[in-house]
């Protein structure tokens, strides 16, 4: 069996959103739901500001898992976290214990109590016999049909990768290789002695480029 | 003007494209153990801000900016998490087991051991008023609700590991939707009569000299003899002070976390959930003491709670001082079934 990934190469994320948008068309996700998001650090800084998609990122060792009063969260043979929403009581424990923030929950009753969870699938639905319903309580199931998830299907750099981890490290891989330095995988040209004042002066190129 | 200045810019990047076009053809050919790629051709994907620093700051949950509402959104890893989660599971958890395990099984040896406390001498059929109505209906108002929240909630966080396994997914669920409800609908219920019940009765539960000697004395329970004590006893005393600052406590941060339509942080919300069930679980392991001696530990206790009398030789034995004080209003069994008929002026009649 494959073991799933994702992967969201920071060098090419342009923080265009369309991994969100596609992930709120595929999955027709309630209103104020989000379940894949971009977030931006030091946004708008010349030189620093990088970009990220994150959404569940299907742990090995799950915390929403761990700390789940109902037990509501599975494993799936290809290394999936899904959940179960007829078991889901709301309390909101794994938003409590998820690095990522991805458990999110639609306010349905009185006092802002929290309604069933909701959260990435890597679009592989959920406990639910009747596809017509699994699609209703959980979104797509495109992986039954051999298809990866929207978002990172759809991405336009290719920044999102999605899939089998083997595949995804391949892929990162060659483009670490093409990088040709040895921080190509998770660090810049910055950290190559020499290398910086051009990485600057492209950066401001690029910038200027931009701008005007 | 505008043009102007965005012709240099623009064909700064168009000649960079093409350079970097030019550049990437012959290594793109090349096969992956080949040369390093040129730095210039590296210089048209790099993003400079991708350093070290920058997964440091992710890692060390920085916030950013991001299009989505969800509260903590703009966290890309939000740290405190895992901190919470080893609170939670590996400390909270097992610890509220050997706390409440601990405090049943030392009443149950205590039980074996010494037994029942019995009366000293036998009854003398009067009956001293030592409860009123309202205090009986604020207790048990309290202690109910208190044993319903004490239930849902260790059902809360162990359930998961004694009843998922036996019952049937639709039951199992239906059960844990109904815990955490009537644990957050009874939850302010429960506050309001803790609150009425920390006023009503903190008159009676100031420290004196007399506690300090019946602290010495060990409450009667080492030895022969028991020690003096008026209305309430050290002991009573150090379980009022108890549910007051615990409960307290938990009504708070219960409050807090009952309507998290407040924009609450999951921070705030960690640190609430773990205040809270320290100090249920010490609350709840005490109870256990607080039943025992109300129930099968006192011979003559429980009367007290549950019809608002007590046995004239009970108060002598348990509460000498009070006794002193009220043993004018002791009145016979008959009379006070007269009372209970609701015929108060015949009883004071024949007082």
């Amino acid at each position: 069996m494959a073991r799933m990934k994702f992967l969201c190469d920071s060098e090419r994320c342009i923080d265009c959103n369309g991994c969100v948008t596609a992930c709120k068309n595929a999955n027709e996700v309630e209103w104020g739901i989000q379940r894949r998001r971009v977030v931006t650090l030091d946004d708008g800084e010349v030189g620093s500001e990088v970009s990220i998609s994150v959404a569940c990122m299907h742990c090995s060792d799950a915390p929403c898992m761990a700390v789940c009063p109902t037990d509501c969260f599975y494993p799936t043979e290809e290394g999936l976290i899904l959940h179960n929403k007829d078991t889901c009581i709301g309390c909101g424990y794994c938003l409590y214990a998820c690095p990522f923030g991805a458990p999110q929950f639609p306010k349905q009753g009185a006092f802002g109590a929290r309604g069933k969870m909701d959260k990435c699938t890597f679009c592989a639905g959920g406990p639910e016999e009747d596809p017509a319903l699994e699609e209703q309580k959980y979104g797509a199931n495109r992986l039954k049909d051999g298809k990866l998830p929207l978002c990172a299907e759809m991405c336009s750099t290719k920044a999102l990768l999605a899939g089998d981890a083997t595949e995804v490290a391949d892929i990162f891989r060659e483009r670490v290789v093409y990088r040709g330095h040895k921080n190509g995988a998770w660090g810049s040209l910055n950290q190559e002695p020499g290398l910086t004042d051009l990485a600057q002066q492209a950066a401001e190129l690029a910038t200027d480029a931009a701008r005007s | 003007m505008k043009t102007c200045k965005r012709n240099p810019g623009w064909f700064g990047l168009v000649a960079l494209l093409l350079a970097g076009c030019l550049l990437s053809l012959p290594v793109v050919a090349q096969s992956q153990g080949g040369p390093p790629a040129d730095a210039r051709q590296e210089l048209m994907q790099a993003l400079p801000g991708v350093t070290s620093d920058y997964w440091r700051d992710v890692k060390g949950g920085v916030s950013g900016t991001t299009s989505s509402t969800s509260p903590g959104a703009d966290t890309l890893i939000m740290v405190e998490g895992e901190t919470w989660r080893e609170w939670r599971n590996n400390w909270i958890s097992p610890g509220g087991l050997i706390a409440l395990g601990g405090s049943a099984s030392a009443i149950f040896l205590f039980w074996l051991l010494v037994g029942q406390v019995k009366l000293d001498k036998p009854r003398t059929g009067r009956k001293i008023e030592r409860w009123s109505r309202i205090d009986r209906t604020i207790h048990w108002y309290v202690a109910s609700l208190f044993i319903i929240l004490a239930v849902t909630g260790f059902l809360l966080l162990y359930a998961k590991w004694f009843l998922a396994p036996i019952l049937p997914n639709s039951l199992w669920a239906g059960f844990m939707i109904a815990a955490k409800n009537i644990h957050n609908y009874l939850g302010p219920l429960f506050a309001l009569g803790l609150l009425v019940m920390i006023i009503k009765w903190m008159r009676h539960n100031v420290f004196n000299r007399v506690d300090l000697k019946w602290f010495a004395k060990g409450g009667g329970i080492v030895g022969k003899g028991h020690p003096s004590a008026g209305f309430l006893n050290g002991g009573e005393k150090v379980w009022y002070w108890l549910v007051t600052f615990l409960g307290l406590t938990v009504v708070i941060s219960g409050l807090v976390l009952d309507f998290p339509n407040f924009g609450q942080s999951r921070e705030t919300m960690q640190t609430t959930l773990i205040i809270h069930a320290i100090g249920a679980l010490i609350l709840m392991a005490a109870s256990f003491g607080h039943i025992y001696i109300g129930t099968a530990g006192t011979e003559g206790a429980f009367e007290g709670m549950k019809t608002g009398y007590v046995d004239e030789a009970w108060a002598e034995q348990h509460h000498d001082l009070w006794y002193e004080a009220v043993k004018h209003e002791a009145i016979s069994e008959e009379e006070l079934e007269a009372l209970k008929a609701g015929q108060p002026a015949a009883a004071e009649a024949k007082t």
